[in-house]
C-alpha cells in the first residue's frame, strides 16, 4: 500500500481476478514478441504462459497465445493496449472456463527408473494422448497433451515414479465448431 | 532503370515529401552521412541544439504550437539515450515527433561497438512504434510510415534507427502511399445512436459539466471552434485540464478555470456535484480525479476520446464515443441544430439553480492570494505578465513545478496551441527548449517561458541555441530559490523537513544571460515589476528575466492527496483548519 503521506492516491480497488486466454495475431517481424511482452511487463500485467509461432508463412503472420489473470478492467486494458501496437492485426480473448474453446498444452516427461516404475508412469499418463518418443532400458521420454492443471498434477505425481525432467509449452487455443475469430 | 539514391539522400527525400521544414538535432559519428547530405537540401533547415534532450523538447514545442510533427535527428548511443526523456514526455502528452537516430553499421550491431546501444529496445516503451532499418529497400517506406504513425489517431513519438551502412547504401526511392491503412486501425467508431443518447442525457441533466482536455488541441484548431459552439449551444459550464487550456477562452463566463489538484474551487466542486459529466479529449489523469472512489459520485459519465484504450482505463463511463473530437463534436452540434434543440434556452430554467451554485463557489475566489508591497508574489508576477502581454498573440511554455501551476491559474488563454507545458511526465527543463521550438515555428510572435530557477537550469545550455538563431525567447524565471513544489510537499507532508530542496549557489542570472550573449533583467520589488516586464517584452532578442519572488509562497488551492474534489484546501487563511493528515473538514 502506498504511504498515505504521498503525492499519489491510495489504491482501494479490490475486484475479482479471472484467468483469460488472449490470442494475438501479429506480423512476424523482429522484435514483435518483445513489444507484446514489454507491454505486459511495463503495465504490470501478468503472464502465466506464452506460446508463439508463425501460422501463415505467406502473409507472415504469427499467433501468440497468452494466459493471464486480471480484473475485468485489466483484461479490457490488455486487449485495448494490444490493439494499439502497430504490428498487431487482431486480438481475441477467452475465459479459461469457456466451453466453446479448446485449450491444450503439451509436456515432455523424462522418466528414469526400473521397468515397473516406467510402466506405472505410462499408465498414469494414458488418458492424456500419450506418445512414447524415446525408449531405453532405463528411461522413457513421453509426450502428453492436456490442460494446464492436468499437466501440473502429472508432473507432481510422476516424481515418485522417476520423473527427472519436464519441458512444457504454454497453452494454445482454438474455438470449437466452424467459427473463427474475426 | 530508376535513379539510385543513398540512404542519406532518401531520408531527405522523405522529409521533403512530408513537408518538413525544420530538424532539431545534434551530429555524431553514426549520422555523419545524413549530416553530409544536409547541404544539398535548402528547404530543410537544421537547428543545432546543445543537448539532444533539448532537440526533443524543441521539436515538441514546434509540434504543439504548429500542429505539425516535430523532427529530431540524433546520433547513436548517447545521442539516442539523451533524447529518451523528451520521447517519453511526448508519449505522455501525445505530441507527434519523428526521431531519426543513427546506429552503428549493421555488421557491428550486438558487438558492443563504440557508441552502440539498443536504441529500439530502450525507446520501445516510450514511443508509439519504432523501427530498426536493416535493409536499404525498407528505408523510404519506413520513414513515411513513421510520419503516419506519429500523426494519426492519438499522436505520439516514433523513432527510426538507421545504421550507418544503410545511410551509405543505394536504392530507388518510393513516394508516400497515402492510401495505406495501418492494419485497418480506423479512428471513428461512434454512431449517430451514440450522439442521440448523449443528447438525451444532456436534455435531462440538471447539473451538467463539460471537462475538456488536450485531445481538443490535438484535434486541430477547428475542434476548438466546434467546442465553443457546443458550449454556446448548450449553456453548460466548462472546465479544462492543464493540457486543454486555450481550447475554450479563459476569460469567458462559462469557463470555470482549470480543474484538478491545483484547479479552481468552482471547477472541482462542480465536477464533484454534477449529474452529467462530459469528458472531451481528456484521460482522467490522477492529478485530475483525486480519490477515484469518490470521483464525481452522482454523475452519468460520457467520454469522447480517439484512443479506445482511454475508455474505462481509470473511470468507468456510461457512454463512450470513440473518435476524433472534431468529428464527434461536429456530429453533436449538427444533431442539436437539426433537432432544433436550443438547450441554452430550454434548459435555462433547469440548470439555472446549478449556475447559482457555481456562482457561490466562484465567490470564494479560490485563486486569491495575499499580495504584498514588500516582496513580489509569484501569482502577482504572472498576473502582471498576463495583463501586460494579453493584447499580443503570446505563446507560453513552462517548466515544471509551482510556477507552472501559477501560470496555468493566472495566465488566461484564448486560443489553442498557445500553451506548451509538460503535464504527463512533468519534465523539469522542458520550457526553455520548448520555447526555442515554438519561436522557430512562429518567428514573429512573443514566446515566453514561465520558469522556475531550478527547472530552467536543467536545460539552460539551450540559451546558446536561442542566441545562435536570433530567437527572441523570454525566460521569465519566478526565482524563489527553492524547488518550490518539492518544498511545498515537504511543508505539508514531511514536517517542514526541507531535505535538499533549497537551491544553493544559484548563478547570477544577469551575468549568465550576458555570458550567453543575451539580455538579463532583474526585478526585486513589486513597484518595478511592470516597467521591467515591459522592458523584457520590448527587447528584440532573447532575455533571461530574474524575477525574485517570495520564497515561502505555496500554490493554492489544492486537493490534498487521497481526498475527493470537494475537500480542497484554499489559501493560507483556510489552511489551518484543514490539515492534510487530519480529518479534513469538508468545504462544501
Amino acid at each position: 500500500m502506498v504511504n498515505p503521506k504521498s503525492a499519489y492516491s491510495v489504491s482501494t480497488k479490490k475486484e475479482k481476478s479471472d484467468t483469460h486466454i488472449i490470442v494475438v495475431w501479429v506480423d512476424n517481424e523482429s522484435g514483435v514478441l518483445a513489444r507484446v511482452v514489454g507491454l505486459f511487463s511495463g503495465r504490470g500485467y501478468n503472464i502465466e504462459s506464452l506460446a508463439v509461432a508463425e501460422v501463415d508463412a505467406k502473409r507472415n503472420i504469427s499467433r501468440i497465445t497468452i494466459v493471464t489473470t486480471g480484473t475485468p478492467q485489466v483484461i479490457d486494458q490488455i486487449k485495448l493496449q494490444l490493439r494499439k501496437l502497430v504490428p498487431v492485426h487482431k486480438v481475441a480473448d477467452f475465459k479459461r472456463n469457456d466451453k466453446s474453446v479448446i485449450f491444450k498444452e503439451m509436456a515432455l516427461f523424462k522418466i528414469v527408473g526400473n521397468t515397473s516404475k516406467i510402466k506405472k508412469a505410462i499408465n498414469a499418463c494414458k488418458k492424456y494422448d500419450l506418445v512414447i518418443l524415446d525408449k531405453t532400458k532405463k528411461s522413457n521420454v513421453i509426450q502428453i497433451t492436456a490442460l494446464r492443471r492436468e499437466i501440473d498434477k502429472m508432473s507432481k505425481n510422476l516424481k515418485k515414479l522417476g520423473l527427472v525432467s519436464v519441458s512444457r509449452t504454454g497453452a494454445v487455443a482454438m474455438t470449437r465448431g466452424d467459427k473463427i475469430f474475426n | 532503370m530508376p535513379k539510385l539514391y543513398s540512404g542519406a539522400e532518401i531520408v531527405f527525400k522523405c522529409l521533403k515529401d512530408q513537408d518538413v521544414e525544420f530538424i532539431f538535432g545534434y551530429p555524431g559519428g553514426a549520422v555523419l552521412p545524413i549530416y553530409d547530405e544536409l547541404k544539398n537540401h535548402s528547404t530543410i533547415k537544421h537547428i543545432l541544439v546543445r543537448h539532444e534532450q533539448g532537440a526533443g523538447h524543441a521539436a515538441e514545442g514546434y509540434a504543439r504550437s504548429s500542429g505539425k510533427p516535430g523532427v529530431v535527428l540524433v546520433t547513436s548511443g548517447p545521442g539516442a539515450t539523451n533524447v529518451v526523456t523528451a520521447l517519453t514526455d511526448a508519449y505522455m502528452d501525445s505530441v507527434p515527433l519523428v526521431c531519426i537516430s543513427g546506429q552503428v553499421p549493421t555488421h557491428l550491431i550486438g558487438t558492443d561497438a563504440f557508441q552502440e546501444c539498443d536504441t529500439t529496445g530502450i525507446t520501445r516503451p516510450c514511443t508509439k512504434h519504432n523501427w530498426l532499418v536493416k535493409d536499404i529497400k525498407d528505408l523510404s517506406k519506413t520513414v513515411h510510415e513513421a510520419f503516419k504513425v506519429a500523426t494519426t489517431g492519438r499522436p505520439g513519438p516514433v523513432l527510426v534507427d538507421i545504421p550507418k551502412d544503410i545511410q551509405f547504401a543505394k536504392t530507388s526511392y518510393s513516394k508516400p502511399n497515402n492510401e495505406k491503412k495501418l492494419n485497418g486501425k480506423s479512428l471513428n467508431y461512434f454512431s449517430q445512436k451514440n450522439i442521440d443518447e448523449l443528447i438525451d442525457l444532456m436534455n435531462n441533466s440538471k447539473k451538467p459539466i463539460i471537462y475538456s482536455g488536450g485531445g481538443v488541441i490535438n484535434s486541430g484548431p477547428e475542434a476548438s471552434e466546434v467546442l465553443r459552439e457546443l458550449v454556446n449551444l448548450t449553456g453548460f459550464p466548462i472546465t479544462s485540464t492543464l493540457q486543454g487550456l486555450g481550447a475554450y477562452p479563459g476569460d469567458d463566463n462559462q469557463f470555470l478555470g482549470m480543474l484538478g489538484m491545483h484547479g479552481t474551487y468552482e471547477a472541482n466542486n462542480a465536477m464533484h456535484d454534477c449529474d452529467l459529466l462530459i469528458n472531451i479529449g481528456a484521460r482522467f489523469d490522477d492529478r485530475i480525479t483525486g480519490k477515484i472512489d469518490e470521483f464525481s459520485p452522482k454523475s452519468k459519465k460520457i467520454h469522447i476520446d480517439i484512443d479506445p484504450s482511454s475508455i474505462n482505463k481509470i473511470i468507468k463511463v456510461d457512454l463512450a464515443l470513440v473518435g476524433d473530437v472534431k468529428d464527434v463534436l461536429k456530429g453533436i452540434n449538427k444533431t442539436l441544430k437539426k433537432k432544433n434543440i436550443d438547450l441554452k434556452k430550454s434548459n435555462k430554467q433547469k440548470i439555472s439553480k446549478w449556475w447559482e451554485q457555481i456562482q457561490k463557489w466562484r465567490s470564494k475566489n479560490s485563486l486569491n492570494f495575499n499580495n504584498s508591497d514588500e516582496t513580489i508574489k509569484p501569482q502577482h508576477a504572472v498576473q502582471r505578465l498576463y495583463e501586460l502581454t494579453k493584447n499580443k498573440d503570446v505563446f507560453i511554455t513552462t517548466e515544471v513545478g509551482q510556477h507552472q501551476m501559477w501560470a496555468a491559474q493566472h495566465y488566461k488563454f484564448n486560443k489553442p496551441n498557445r500553451w506548451m507545458t509538460s503535464g504527463g511526465l512533468g519534465t523539469m527543463g522542458y520550457g526553455l527548449p520548448a520555447a526555442v521550438g515554438v519561436q522557430i515555428a512562429h518567428p514573429k510572435k512573443l514566446v515566453i517561458d514561465i520558469a522556475g530557477e531550478a527547472s530552467v537550469l536543467m536545460t539552460m545550455q539551450e540559451m546558446s541555441t536561442a542566441v545562435q538563431y536570433n530567437l527572441p525567447i523570454k525566460i521569465f524565471i519566478l526565482n524563489n530559490q527553492y524547488m518550490g513544489m518539492v518544498r511545498q510537499w515537504q511543508e505539508l507532508l514531511h514536517e517542514k523537513n526541507y531535505s535538499e530542496s533549497y537551491s544553493e549557489a544559484l548563478p547570477d542570472f544577469i551575468k549568465l544571460a550576458e555570458a550567453y550573449g543575451c539580455k538579463g533583467i532583474i526585478a526585486e520589488k513589486p513597484d518595478e515589476l511592470d516597467e521591467k516586464i515591459k522592458e523584457m517584452v520590448q527587447f528584440d532578442g532573447p532575455v533571461i528575466f530574474d524575477c525574485r519572488v517570495d520564497p515561502n509562497e505555496n500554490c493554492f488551492p489544492m486537493i490534498p492527496s487521497g481526498k475527493p474534489h470537494n475537500q480542497m484546501i484554499l489559501g493560507p487563511s483556510e489552511k489551518e483548519e484543514n490539515k492534510i493528515t487530519g480529518k479534513g473538514k469538508a468545504l462544501v
